[in-house]
């Protein structure tokens, strides 16, 4: 029997019972995540079946080649991330330890992308507010459908912001081999959250970019 | 312990699934199937968020059952929030409406 103390917290008879306690306990947080973007997709629903040509209008000022890439780089991470979980279960060293990085990297990529968007979008002048510019016809209501994607968008990238900062502190502690095939809990639990930010990227993907065909 | 390992492969193929279904999503855009669009690509969505939850968060695995009443609950009660709003919006009438 391996020495458990170093991880074991006093209140847990055993590691799995520790580990099974940690997941259910991050489930309900992101349970409460799903109550933080639920609102605003809802908000989104509303008033898509209010204004559904602006809505396509708008839509179509976005590029859903970028989109579309970037959800390639999403689900990409959510594959290395996965095999960095697998590597650690398995207890090699190093390999996790490329996985979380390329993970990371994949991270950055997305948000860099997202980046390149929102200053495009700054530049054709589709923020909304004072300096928007669109079909006078439906202005009002394509400024709603900007204000919704900047603000799911933005919620999801900070999102992303703090998975990076997640994944890096989770990178040094594999570094320095504080995880083993008996105890890779918080590996687990970082890896949760990484793909439930993917999956809330999976539903913004086809309610912003994909609004009505482009053909 | 019993810590079940999922096979790379398992990964790998649903991986792979995940991107044939996102390249399923974006050829759709390319072809006007009217209110079919919308349907379609929320249907992959959810099919690709169920991949993601049941193998890469390893629900499918989990022998706590307590944590599977949990996944399925907090993405439940968003559908609720959303069918009733819907219930309430779709069906006002002009009267109604009135500030």
């Amino acid at each position: 029997m391996a020495d458990t103390t170093v991880y074991l917290a006093h209140q847990f008879q055993d590691a799995d019972q520790q580990k099974e306690a940690a997941t259910l306990g991050m489930w309900v947080f992101l349970a409460t995540e799903v109550l933080f973007f639920g609102g605003l997709f809802t908000g989104y629903t509303v008033y898509r079946f209010q204004f559904p040509e602006a809505f396509a209008l708008a839509s179509h000022r976005l590029s859903v080649v970028l989109g579309t890439i970037n959800t390639a780089v999403l689900l990409t991470s959510s594959l290395t991330m996965a095999l960095a979980i697998h590597n650690a279960q398995s207890g090699r060293r190093r390999s996790p330890v490329a996985f979380l990085t390329v993970t990371m990297l994949l991270g950055v990529a997305f948000l860099s992308i997202k980046g390149y968007e929102y200053h495009q979008k700054f530049v054709e002048h589709l923020v909304p507010g004072s300096s928007f510019v669109f079909d006078p016809r439906y202005a009002r209501e394509a400024q709603m459908f900007f204000l919704l994607y900047f603000l799911m968008t933005g919620l999801h990238a900070l999102h992303m912001i703090v998975g990076v900062g997640v994944v890096l502190v989770l990178t040094i502690r594999t570094t320095k081999g504080r995880y083993t095939p008996a105890y890779y809990t918080p590996l687990e639990i970082g890896g949760l959250y990484w793909h439930f930010v993917d999956i809330v990227w999976i539903f913004l993907y086809p309610l912003l970019y994909l609004v009505g065909h482009h053909a | 312990m019993k810590h079940e390992i999922v096979p790379v492969k398992v990964y790998v193929g649903v991986f792979a699934t995940l991107m044939a279904l996102l390249l399923a999503t974006f050829a759709t855009d390319f072809v006007d199937l009217g209110a079919f669009n919308v349907l379609i690509n929320l249907t992959i969505a959810v099919v690709k968020a169920l991949l993601v939850v049941l193998f890469f968060m390893h629900i499918r695995y989990t022998t706590n059952r307590v944590v599977r009443v949990y996944v399925g609950a907090g993405f439940f009660w968003l559908l609720i929030l959303i069918a009733y709003t819907l219930g309430d919006v779709l069906t006002r009438t002009a009267s109604s409406y009135t500030p």
